[in-house]
Parts: structure tokens; sequence; C-alpha cells
């Protein structure tokens, strides 16, 4: 292997990356479209939601609780019903988003110091709205059980445990998944896509255009045609982890807790395992649609069963056991664990060796396939 | 037209080279020499064993049994040394549309590992081959008798002793056929040897020595004049063509 060949060979497919200009248009903007799209249509709207008033106390204490919640900005009201059954009906159609539940007893309980809650009702169906719409409630609480607890810390009657709380019930998303939790999914998505569909699709080119033919007679080696083909897409594929963390960061204000080495170096573990597949794909296909027919089918399970759009832990036995075979799986658990939990090397240490294993596995396998093929 | 070249040291000798792909033999006990500054044309209709024989040349392909040596390098020992020693230009246009004439040029000298020489190489080519306009024009919006003249260009970047063109003149128009052919008597003028495999008969006069191929079977090697005397006088060579195919019902 002689450095110039590999070299002239990388060369070449970055001028043809940059000729390309719908593809490369869609390396890079599709991250930050996607990155967007998602970020923005779920942190849409977080203040003022349409709240609904179930008052079974209807005394001086509980108007104020709702004047509270209502002077957050966060919850204007809309409605006010007559049972529990109503309230969760408005939540249900969705003519409001939020419904506060004052009991009877409400008021006689304060008076007297005793614990006491009022029920928020929230539909968590669009996570990040209603984080911020809880947070605000419950911080109206504490405020609340501040106020008692001082005055009746001048009055004999002494209390242990908070007198006011509001208690939430989130419904629909009890797990309360947030935009930032959709960061580190669109990373893993978008280098998938990158690697797996359009590194396949620029092998199967040039077996499609004969360019190959033309290339094996020459005195470059099957090793400096394929390294030569995919170092390009390495370095496209940091590219778009870098922007996607970046803008995730800067406009969802996603945390970045734990190390970025980390992060990177096992994005190239990641790299490798999809690049594996891509070319494994590339032998298979003859022309570039079949290619694109090739990814399309890995695609769809990808998404579905490794967790990106719902938990693993709700999937059938068969559907968690598959999933196991998909980088992303693994790619996901570790990226949301560094990133947003703060999770070191030695904790994600499991997964990562997941993800070496099924890196080796595909990238030895499908370079066997590809050298045999291009003879 | 030259004489052949008794005497002098081959630079292409195949010995009883035989390729089997299963049941079928596709090149069958096939054995001559090339000399060097030769065209030596390749000729057989379609499935006689033309491209296997060539790219058991090239060390793409690996034969059953026999030997063969190009330019003085065991095919069989060492098939990659092979191909630095060797051009080749595929039937099909195999340089990439999406780059400019004077990158596909550029991108080649790498390959074959030209470096700091790579500039006059280009400028060579692109003068022998009268590769004309914009060295910036993408190869894909090319003529087809120019994009022809770049591949070749491109096979030749490394001063090869051995070319191997395979059906170069496939949907070229006639003028640009006539300067292609001009162009590769001005190389074999100079050294380089030149193996062509066609299916014109009307090319086939071109040839200094050709070698007729059917169904994997050398019928006939030598000049057009003895290819043709062999075959019986007065018959043309697309006459002896069209014969053999209809006796072998191909």
């Amino acid at each position: 292997m002689t450095t110039h060949r590999l070299r002239s060979m990388i060369w070449k497919e970055f001028i043809q990356m940059r000729r390309d200009r719908a593809t490369l248009a869609m390396m890079l903007g599709i991250p930050i479209i996607q990155l967007l799209a998602f970020g923005f249509a779920i942190r849409m709207d977080v203040r003022h939601l349409p709240m609904a008033v179930y008052d079974e106390s209807r005394t001086q204490e509980s108007r104020e609780l709702v004047q509270k919640l209502q002077a957050t900005d966060n919850f204007d009201v809309t409605r006010h019903v007559n049972s529990y059954a109503e309230a969760t009906r408005l939540i249900d159609r969705g003519s409001v988003r939020a419904a506060i539940v004052i009991p009877a007893d409400y008021a006689r309980h304060l008076k007297r110091g005793r614990p006491t809650s009022a029920q928020l009702l929230v539909d968590a169906s669009d996570p990040n709205t209603s984080q911020n719409a809880i947070a605000a409630a419950q911080l109206v609480g504490q405020r609340k059980n501040i106020e008692v607890l001082t005055a009746l810390s001048r009055s004999p009657l002494r209390t242990e445990t908070p007198p006011v709380e509001i208690r939430v019930r989130p419904l629909y998303n009890p797990a309360l998944k947030s935009s930032i939790f959709i960061v580190p999914g669109i990373i893993g998505l978008i280098l998938s896509v990158t690697m797996v569909i359009i590194t396949s699709m620029s092998v199967v080119r040039e077996r499609e255009q004969g360019t190959l033919e033309q290339l094996i007679v020459t005195p470059i080696t099957r090793g400096e045609i394929m390294i030569g083909k995919i170092a390009p897409y390495v370095l496209v594929g940091y590219v778009q982890l870098t922007a996607v963390l970046t803008l995730g960061h800067l406009i969802f204000h996603m945390p970045i807790r734990g190390s970025l080495l980390v992060v990177y170096a096992v994005t190239f573990l990641f790299i490798t395992a999809n690049l594996g597949l891509g070319l494994f794909i590339s032998t298979l296909a003859r022309t570039q649609a079949q290619s694109m027919q090739g990814s399309y089918f890995f695609f769809l399970p990808n998404v579905l069963l490794s967790g990106f759009m719902f938990p693993r832990e709700g999937m059938p036995h068969i559907a968690r056991e598959i999933g196991l075979l998909f980088p992303l799986t693994y790619y996901l658990q570790i990226l949301r664990g560094v990133v947003l939990k703060g999770a070191n090397f030695l904790d994600v240490l499991p997964q990562t060796g997941m993800l070496l294993l099924l890196a080796l596995l595909f990238f030895g396998f499908s370079v066997k396939r590809f050298q045999k093929r291009l003879g | 037209m030259r004489e052949s070249f008794p005497g002098a040291e081959a630079v292409v000798e195949v010995r009883s080279i035989v390729r089997r792909f299963g049941k079928i033999v596709a090149v069958d006990d096939v054995s001559f020499e090339i000399f060097p500054g030769e065209i030596f044309g390749i000729l057989g209709p379609n499935g006689s064993g033309k491209t296997t024989t060539i790219r058991i040349l090239c060390g793409l392909l690996q034969p059953t049994s026999g030997t063969a040596s190009v330019a003085g390098i065991d095919v069989l020992k060492d098939p990659d040394a092979v191909k630095s020693r060797i051009g080749y230009m595929s039937q099909a246009f195999g340089l990439y549309r999406d780059l400019s004439i004077e990158e596909n040029l550029r991108f080649y000298a790498g390959v074959y590992g030209l470096e700091r020489s790579w500039r006059e190489r280009v400028a060579w080519a692109i003068r022998t081959m009268h590769i004309g306009g914009q060295p910036n024009q993408l190869a894909g919006t090319l003529s087809g008798g120019t994009k022809q003249r770049l591949a070749l260009a491109c096979a030749l970047l490394h001063s090869p002793p051995v070319v191997f063109l395979d059906e170069p003149t496939a949907g070229v128009d006639p003028a640009a056929r006539r300067l292609f052919w001009t162009i590769i008597r001005g190389l074999a003028d100079q050294g380089t040897t030149m193996i062509v495999t066609t299916h014109y008969m009307d090319e086939a006069e071109k040839f200094d020595r050709l070698a007729f191929l059917s169904r994997g079977k050398l019928k006939a090697v030598g000049t057009p004049a003895e290819v043709k005397s062999g075959f019986g006088a007065g018959k043309s060579l697309e006459d002896i063509f069209i014969a053999m195919q209809e006796r072998e019902g191909v």
C-alpha cells in the first residue's frame, strides 16, 4: 500500500463529493434540518397552556392557588369543570393541555396546618411542554409551603410534612422524554444514513459506471480502493456529529455532561460498523437503485428496534433480541449515557464492547466479500 | 504495414493457456507470441474467448493451465506486478464522468505512482492524444472520440511497454476512428506494443499481426495476408470470419 495511490483515491473521492451537490446538501443539510424539525416541533408553544380548573374546595385559598399557577404564565385558565371525568375528557380531546384538581378539604386542611394536595393533570404527549409546566406548578406548590410554614412557625401548631403538595400526573408519556433526548438519536440516525446508504451507493456507482473495471487493471490495490472510498465518509460522519452536537447544545440547551473524547472515540466504532453494513450492501447490489432498496431494508428495523423511536423496554421479546444486532442500539445507549447523564467510559464499557464486536464482525466480513467481488 | 518480427524477443508469450469456467472451456490451449512495437489484433466473434484471454494477460484471471508472460513478468506468479507494466482501456468508457479531463489524468497519474512527473505526462497526453478544448471540461460531456482518446491517454501515462485495448473503436464515428488509428500507429512506431480486440473486420487490415479465435480455440495467427492465404486465396477476412461463424453454428 503506497500513500501516494491512496492519497490520489481520497483526492478524487472528495472532488466527486463536491461535484455531487445533491448528495453533499443531503449529507450536511439533513442533520441540521432533522435536528431543527424534531427539536422545535417538540419545543413549540411552551407557555400559556390552556388549563381546566376543577375546584371542589371553592374557597379563597383554592382560588389563590389557581391564580398563582396562572401567574407563572405557563397556564391559562380556559375552562371550569364540575367533575374529574370532565377534566380528563377535555385533555383527551385536546381542548385543554392541563387540569388542576383541588379537593374539597383543601382549605380546611391548609388552615389547620395539615398536609393537603392538589392534583395537576398534564398532557405529557409533548414532553418538553409538560416538563416546563410541571416544573412551574411544583414551584408554586413549594412557595406556598414556605409561606404556610413560615406562618405556622410563629404559631404553636407545628408540622413535619410540607402542607401543600401539588401532585403531578403526567398523561400519555410518563417517561417524560424531551427534545434533548432526541439529539443523540438524531446523531445516530444521521450517521447510519450516511455510512450505509451513501457509502454503498458510492461504491456501487463505480461498478455500475464501469470505472471499477478500469481501476482494477492499475497497480492500485483493493485495500487502497476501499480505504480511499470510505475514508472521506468517516470525515463527513465526524462533521455531522460535531454539527448536531453543537446545534443541539446551542439551540436546545442539550447538556454535554460526559467526556466528548469518549463520544468521538466510540463514534469511530459505530461508523466502522455501519461502513461494514454499507460495504456489505454494495457487494449485493449491482445498481445504485438496488443499493438504495437494500439500505432501506436495513433502515426501518434500525429506526424502530434500536430505541430511537420507542423505548426498547416496552418491546416484545423477539423485537428486543433483533434490536441487539443493530449498532445503533448500543450507540444510542452510549450517547444518551455519556452526553445526557454524564456517564464515563467505564459505565458504557459493555455497550462499547458490543459495538466493537459488531464493527469487527460487519467490517471484516464485508471487506472479505468486497475483495472477492472486485476481481 | 510492418513485417513480422522473426528473431526478436517476444514481449508477450502465451503458452498453451486453458481457462475453464465450470464445464465451459472459454480458452482452449491457446499459444501465441507478440513482439515489441507490434499492433496485434485479437479477433473473433462474441464468446470466442477474446476477453478471457486479455483478462488473463492483465493478471485479472488465473488460467486453469498453461503459462503466460507479459513484459518479462510471469502473469501466473506475479499478477500484481503486471499491472504497473501495462496499460488497459476497457470497452465501456471507464473514466470518471464527473471529473474533468485534467482531473482524470491527474488521478490516473497518481494511481500509477507518477509523483513529480505528473504535470509533464499530463501535458504530453493532452498533446499526443489531440484532446483539445478545455482541460476543465467534465469527461462525461466529451464526444465519443475524445472520451476514447482520453481513456487511452490515462492508460499511457506511466509509459507502459504493452497496452491492451478492448474494442476501442466501438461506437465512435469514422473520422475519430481514423485519428485513433493514426495515434495507435504512432505509438507503435515508437516501440509500444498495442494489443487490440475488435470485431470490426475492416480494421483487421490495420494490424501487423493478428490471432483469430473461435470458441476458445486459436484458428489462425500471423499477418493479415498470411491469415487470409491460410483460409484460401481471394477471400477477405470478413468472408473468413462469417464462414467460420456459420461452420461453428454460433
